[in-house]
Order: C-alpha cells, then sequence, then structure tokens
C-alpha cells in the first residue's frame, strides 16, 4: 500500500539544493517527483525515487539530514474532481492530510503523493474506493 | 591517590608557608623588577608592610596589558640566562605575552602538574595521549611533564590529524586523554565515522580536559560519547601563572582544588578591584608565591568563579575553585544583559535533538541588538511542526535563561565549524 518517500533538511542557503541533487546524481538516484516546502530558515525537500534507500545512505554520509517514511502513491483520473471525492472520503474516516503533491506521468492518469495522520486508515478508505496505489516496486518501473 | 601532602595540610599550617613565600616574593619583585617596584611606590606600600596574608589586598594589580606594556621579558625577575624554556601566549590581539621558566620553575610546574593529573585519576599503568597543541602554548608541555613526572607513558599527538589520532589510541590502548572538551568530542565524532566506537572499541578511562570551559552538561555529553564510566575531570591554569596546574578536580567533581603552597586566590569585583568575602562570585585574582622567573603579584585571570573553604571528602584540605562560570572577557553585553556564552551552551546541550556545536552570533540592526543561534539537528524528521516545536523550544529556555529573545537557526549535521583547540564560538559583528 504505501512507498517510501525520502526527506532531506536544507537551509535555506545558495547552493544547498544543488548540494543534495549532486549527491542523488552521483549515485544514480533519479527523482520521480519532488515538492520543496520552505520557511524563511530552512526548508525540506521531499522526494519519491528510484532508489530510496541509496539515497539517504549517501545524503546522511555527505552530512544530511535526511529521512525515509511512509507515503501513499495513489492513482487518479486527470478528470475534474476526482481527487476531491477521494479527500472527502479520507476526512470522513477523520484522517489528516498532512501533504499531498504530484507525480505526473503522459497519459490520462496521474499520481498524487500523499502523507497523512494516519497511513494504514487512509489505505484502508482508497482499497474501500478501489484506488489503485503505487508499491516501492512499482515505483522503480516508473 | 594523593600525590603530595602537602596537599593535606592544615589550613594555619598551609596559610604559614604562604605568608612566607608571599613575603619572601614580595621582597624580590620589589627589588628586581622596576615596573613592580614603580606601582608599589606609586601606591605607597613597601614589601615590610605585608605582615599577613590580608595585607596581599595592599599590592597592585598585574594585568595582561601589564604583560604587553612590559614586552617580553620587562616583569622578569631573572637574568635571562636563568631561563631554561620560554613559551608565549597565541596573542589573538598584539603582541603575545610572553613567559619564562628557570629550572626551578620546570620542576615546580611538574609537581603542581602531577598533583593535578593525580586528583584526576592518573596512574604509572595510564597510556597517555596528549591532544593538545605543541608549542607555544602551555598546554601540552605542561601536561606531557606532569604525567611523564608520575610515570604514565606519554603519546605526544598534538592536533589535528583526527583519524591518525583513533588509529593510536586503538593501537596503543589509550587510557588517558587530554584535551579540550570541544575537541575530545571532536575526536569521538572522527571515531564514530570510522565505525569506531569509543566506548566499545576504546579503553579511554580518564580525559584530562582545560584550557576551556567545562560545563557540567558537556561532561555529560564527554559520557555520552566516551562512556558514563571514564572520570571526565577539569583543571585549569594559564600561561601567565604557569600553564595548566594551577588548580584540578579530584573525583568528587566538586570544584578544583588549588595548589595553595604555590598560588593564593583572591576573589575580587571585576569593577571595583575590592576583595569580596569568602564564598562570593567574582573575578579570580592569582599571586604565584613560588615563581622565579616570571612571579605574578595579584594577577587579574579575568576569569569568574567562587572559593569553596568547605573541605573536600578526597582529604585534601586546599581550597577549591568553582567551575568558571565565565570570563569577564567573553561576556557579551546584549540589550544591556550580561550574558556568558555557557549559559547559551548548557541550553543547547539540554536537547537531545541538537548537536553539541553551536554558533552564536550578535549583530545590530538599527539600534537593537540581535542574537543569533545557530544549531545542528542531531534527529531527522520529515515534519515541519517537529522542526518547529525544537526552535520554538530552544528559543523559549534562552529566554528563561539569558531574559532574552533569540533567533534559533538549525543546520544540517557537521556543517557548523569544528575546533581543536579553544573554540571560537561567538560572532560579535556589532561595530564596537
Amino acid at each position: 500500500m504505501t512507498a517510501k518517500q525520502l526527506s532531506v533538511f536544507i537551509e535555506n542557503r545558495k547552493g544547498r539544493l544543488s548540494e543534495v541533487l549532486e549527491v542523488l546524481k552521483s549515485n544514480g538516484v533519479n527523482i520521480l517527483s519532488m515538492s520543496l516546502a520552505d520557511t524563511t530558515e530552512y526548508g525540506l525537500l521531499r522526494l519519491i525515487v528510484n532508489k530510496p534507500e541509496l539515497g539517504k545512505e549517501k545524503l546522511t554520509e555527505n552530512g544530511f539530514s535526511s529521512l525515509l517514511s511512509d507515503v501513499i502513491i495513489l492513482k487518479i483520473q486527470h478528470e475534474v474532481g476526482s481527487l476531491q471525492e477521494l479527500l472527502k472520503a479520507i476526512e470522513e474516516a477523520d484522517v489528516n492530510v498532512e501533504y499531498m503533491y504530484g507525480l505526473s506521468i503522459d497519459g490520462e492518469e496521474a499520481y498524487v503523493v500523499l502523507k497523512s495522520s494516519n497511513v494504514e486508515k487512509t489505505g484502508e478508505v482508497l482499497e474501500a474506493k478501489g484506488v489503485e496505489t503505487l508499491l516501492p516496486e512499482d515505483v522503480v518501473k516508473l | 591517590m594523593i600525590w603530595s601532602k602537602i596537599e593535606t595540610l592544615s589550613r594555619q599550617e598551609i596559610e604559614k608557608i604562604q605568608l612566607e613565600r608571599l613575603q619572601e616574593t614580595v621582597n624580590r619583585v620589589y627589588e628586581k623588577v622596576a615596573p613592580y617596584r614603580k606601582k608599589m611606590d606609586e601606591m605607597g606600600v613597601k614589601p615590610q608592610d605585608i605582615k599577613t596574608l590580608k595585607d596581599l589586598a595592599k599590592l597592585p594589580f598585574v594585568t595582561k596589558q601589564d604583560m604587553r606594556d612590559n614586552y617580553p621579558f620587562g616583569l622578569f625577575a631573572v637574568p635571562k640566562d636563568k631561563l631554561v624554556r620560554i613559551h608565549a601566549s597565541s596573542g589573538t590581539t598584539g603582541k603575545p605575552t610572553v613567559v619564562g621558566y628557570t629550572q626551578g620553575d620546570l620542576d615546580t610546574w611538574t609537581e603542581c602538574v602531577s598533583r593535578i593529573a593525580c586528583m584526576g585519576g592518573a596512574t604509572p599503568k595510564d597510556v597517555s595521549q596528549i591532544c593538545f597543541g605543541y608549542g607555544m602554548f602551555t598546554g601540552a608541555l605542561g601536561l606531557h611533564y606532569g604525567l611523564e613526572n608520575i610515570g604514565s607513558a606519554i603519546v605526544p599527538s598534538s592536533t589535528g590529524n583526527s583519524e591518525k589520532q583513533i588509529m593510536y589510541m586503538q593501537d596503543f590502548e589509550t587510557t588517558l586523554l587530554v584535551a579540550t572538551p570541544s575537541y575530545a568530542l571532536r575526536l569521538a565524532e572522527v571515531a564514530r565515522g570510522m565505525g569506531v566506537d569509543p566506548i566499545k572499541d576504546l579503553k579511554v578511562k580518564i580525559a584530562l580536559v582545560g584550557s576551556e570551559l567545562l560545563t557540567e552538561a558537556m561532561r555529560e555529553e564527554m559520557h555520552k560519547y566516551w562512556g558514563k564510566d571514564v572520570l571526565v575531570t577539569s583543571n585549569y591554569g594559564m600561561s601567565e601563572l604557569m600553564g595548566p596546574g594551577v588548580s584540578g578536580e579530584c573525583e568528587y567533581l566538586d570544584g578544583m582544588h588549588i595548589n595553595e603552597d604555590f598560588f593564593i586566590p583572591e576573589i575580587i569585583d571585576p569593577v571595583t578591584g575590592e576583595v569580596l568575602p569568602a564564598g562570593e562570585k567574582g573575578e579570580l585574582v592569582i599571586t604565584c608565591i613560588k615563581k622565579e622567573g616570571l612571579p605574578l603579584i595579584r594577577y587579574r585571570t579575568k576569569d569568574i568563579t567562587r572559593l569553596i573553604y568547605e573541605p573536600c571528602k578526597c582529604g585534601r584540605t586546599f581550597v577549591r575553585m568553582e567551575n568558571l562560570s565565565g570570563r569577564s572577557d567573553d561576556m557579551l553585553k546584549i540589550r544591556g544583559v550580561n550574558v556568558f556564552p555557557s549559559q547559551i551552551e548548557e541550553v543547547i546541550l539540554s536537547f537531545n535533538e541538537l548537536g553539541p556545536h553551536y554558533e552564536i552570533i550578535v549583530e545590530r540592526e538599527g539600534y537593537l541588538d540581535k542574537l543569533t543561534i545557530k544549531v545542528e539537528l542531531n534527529f531527522t524528521t520529515d515534519s515541519f511542526k517537529e522542526l518547529e516545536r525544537i526552535t520554538g523550544e530552544v528559543k523559549a529556555k534562552i529566554k528563561t535563561v539569558l531574559g532574552l529573545d533569540a533567533k534559533i537557526k538549525l543546520e544540517s549535521p557537521n556543517t557548523l565549524q569544528r575546533f581543536e583547540g579553544k573554540a571560537k564560538r561567538v560572532k560579535d559583528l556589532r561595530s564596537k
């Protein structure tokens, strides 16, 4: 049901983001989707990559504070209202969505990366709705 | 083990030795050191006015500035050909301060450090790795001669090349480490980076740390990295007075015993220069009573501490000085509040989520001072809420301790500067 997300703490300083990307590049870690949120002082870079474990290991080696966490990558139709409908179901299950970002692939379907306060329960809700989600092995194939 | 019987003399016996030696020293400097004679004459005090230990307060102070004004040998009480060693302070501002030793002084120094090393648990069986910078700095050679004198095997590895330091520790089975507390922590970090766990893979059981303030929080940090049964003691000294060996902690870790047969301590109000009553906190002033080369009288150390006269459980009768609360020099005045960097350090070290390294930046924005504290994340998170919680808690605790608002800046692990000698963690960017 869940996939691994790689998050990295980054100070708001010129060049820090590219240092992270440099580490990933030199270790052949490919980024499939990303979200960069920031405050005035620091940011959190959240990534879906083809090799999350390797990415975390190499980033830690290079002195970055990075973490793997469980997220759900769900498939939705490229249609008005499809996301809203799912969110409503999650909300009704009393689960809080912490953040989301898109993972777009060519074609009629889109993927959304979702982190919630209760990943298991979210999974159940989505499963009940027949929503397709990506597993780590699916992510590698994207 | 107590190195010398003198360390257990009664107060009366100690004071008898002190008075004899003080009178002798004052006579000698009055006769031989022109700047002293001039100062004493200006104050209208003669050597024969020193009849009791209390009369010490009649004598003029000596400061670092006096040493600079008389650079290099103007305050020396012996001709240069009697010297067998010359050291100098780093002298970050202006000329360095120069100190010289006769053979007698080197013997005194060795005796003093031998006592301090024994207080800290050293024995002839120890392999002592000295990770202080060798050179003009007195720290390394001071500990070197003292530890060698008690029969411990010295590894004079100095500072730098930290990975090689760890290799020596492993291969020579080092049991005693001499370093600044910040370098000792750095070495633990390097060891871990090499896959060596200082607690399991190394044999260090004693740490004699000095040349930098050791706060209780820092001591705890030392235990966390080096093992909880490592005896971590701090010792005190400064090159002007001799080097390390002025005082040191015993196993009861309740203040540093001052070698009172060589040094007389006083506590003064740093502003008025008045001697404060026993037990009060103020600036430490030291008079050297057995030095030949450079017998400083009433030297203002700029260190803030308190003297403890109650007897110690270890059996030593020498007065103890509390671990330093800061230096009157290091004291920052931020928005009118007196701030010692050690206070900030205590707060930072109380958070497991943060690493032990930090940087303090003071700037001026318009007419207001701004305090920023950079700290390193010691944990990983994917949540802004967590990051905000940490910064919020640190900020609140700083506010409680200092009464000041500070901006807390989180940094990635291993990004702040590491120091091998004295850490320079304060950047005061206000134009003075």
